[in-house]
């Protein structure tokens, strides 16, 4: 499979001069599959550039939503095959107890905050309640798993021959831990991302920022380092960069992180545009 | 062993935090968790024995009703609350580890993960007292 980074900012699109290496755009991540099954990420500001990229032929699309906070639907109104006829397009979000995921998404896709309704999009478009259990989409195989983040977000593991990426973007397994990471049972994310070729993690704050953000439901660059240890992921690629976080601040945080310990992991900064192959195409 | 439901997770995080005794379990009945306060009436540390089996914990348990005539199953908050999906409180007796008896509030009720699932059961035990 192939895995594109189309956006890696948290909470807030972060557009500029000193944003450029790292990006600007939120969450939003494309992985390809050996068939050309698509799956896409959250659909954060960074999936306009890659609707445009599609082309008119892109065939079914599934989006796969970790949560509905805005920094990860924002883009959805500017998602192209969303607005051509004919797309298939499947979009799969966390269940809540109490409103449908139509309900939830037509909040923000309904005047004033959006000129469009939900209901008026011209192209083929399916809702799903993502299965808290195993699922197929194409070649790929699909787990989904509630993770520690404020109101209901997944994390996804997706596998296909043999590779596997694990894409927990906004998730806070440290919160109350006294000594973090606990035992493997008792760690969210912990079944997703274990053993993963390639785990694509909440990065947010430095060690000096996360103890005024506590409960926010980010993790400082030391827990995604710890919690990628502990699952013994292969590489780690850092990801939901905070806004007031430029690319030279960004850098230093990597480099803090490699240098504090030898990493039993490769560690990646999660930069706009990043492509990893992985497994036999 | 596989990881436990968020839900669950933060359940026993947030349990850690409170000053009073709080037990956690699964749909079986297995004693997943206890903080420090309960660790004070069951005599045992979390840390030493992990998680209990359910046979196991009914074994270490010893409850009696008010009048000193064994507390039958089906009159527990806990087994109220995994068995019927109903929070339930109830005064009765339990053995501590000295081997005094004390008089105990407890009540258990259900949780309900995303999705409608069954996770389990919390007690809390309450004003523990010399009978």
């Amino acid at each position: 499979m192939r895995v594109t980074l189309w956006g890696t900012r948290g909470s807030l699109a972060t557009p500029g001069n000193e944003t450029v290496r790292y990006g600007g755009n939120t969450s939003c991540v494309e992985v390809r599959g050996s068939d050309g099954t698509l799956l896409i990420l959250d659909a954060g500001t960074g999936i306009r550039r890659l609707g445009a990229n599609l082309g008119p032929d892109a065939g079914r699309v599934d989006l796969l939503l970790s949560h509905l906070h805005m920094d990860h639907i924002q883009g959805l109104g500017f998602f192209r095959p969303l607005d051509q006829p004919g797309h298939e397009v499947h979009i799969w979000g966390p269940p809540s107890t109490t409103l449908d995921l139509r309900t939830r998404l037509g909040r923000y896709l309904s005047p004033p905050l959006f000129p469009v309704r939900l209901s008026e999009l011209p192209c083929s478009l399916t809702l799903h309640d993502v299965p808290l259990e195993a699922f197929e989409i194409g070649s790929f195989k699909i787990a989904a798993a509630l993770v520690c983040h404020p109101g209901p977000t997944v994390g996804y593991r997706i596998t296909e021959n043999g590779a596997s990426i694990a894409y927990i973007p906004d998730h806070e397994p440290a919160l109350g831990v006294r000594q973090f990471p606990e035992a493997s049972e008792w760690t969210s994310g912990f079944d997703l991302a274990t053993g993963v070729d390639l785990l694509i993690h909440d990065a947010q704050y430095s060690a000096v920022e996360y103890p005024r953000h506590v409960g926010w439901g980010h993790s400082a660059v030391r827990h995604a380092i710890a919690f990628a240890t502990a699952a013994k992921v292969k590489r780690l690629v850092t990801f939901h960069h905070d806004p007031g976080h430029d690319d030279v601040a960004l850098d230093r945080l990597i480099d803090e992180a490699r240098n504090s310990a030898e990493l039993p992991f490769e560690l990646i900064p999660g930069t706009e545009g990043a492509c990893f192959e992985l497994g036999s195409r | 062993m596989s990881q436990r439901a968020v839900e669950i997770i933060l359940m026993r995080q947030l349990a850690s935090y409170l000053a009073m005794p709080i037990l956690l379990f699964d749909p079986e009945g297995n004693l997943l968790f206890y903080n420090e306060p309960a660790e004070t009436i069951l005599g045992r540390r979390f840390d030493e024995t992990g998680e209990i089996p359910l046979k196991e914990w009914y074994a270490m348990i010893d409850p009696l009703a008010e009048d000193g005539s064994p507390l039958p199953l089906k009159a527990r908050p806990l087994v109220i609350a995994l068995q019927t999906r109903k929070a339930a409180t109830r005064s009765f007796l339990l053995r501590m580890p000295d081997g005094s008896r004390r008089k105990v509030d407890s009540t258990a009720f259900p949780l309900e993960g995303q999705g409608g699932r069954n996770l389990g059961a919390v007690a809390i035990l309450m004003g523990v007292r010399s009978a």
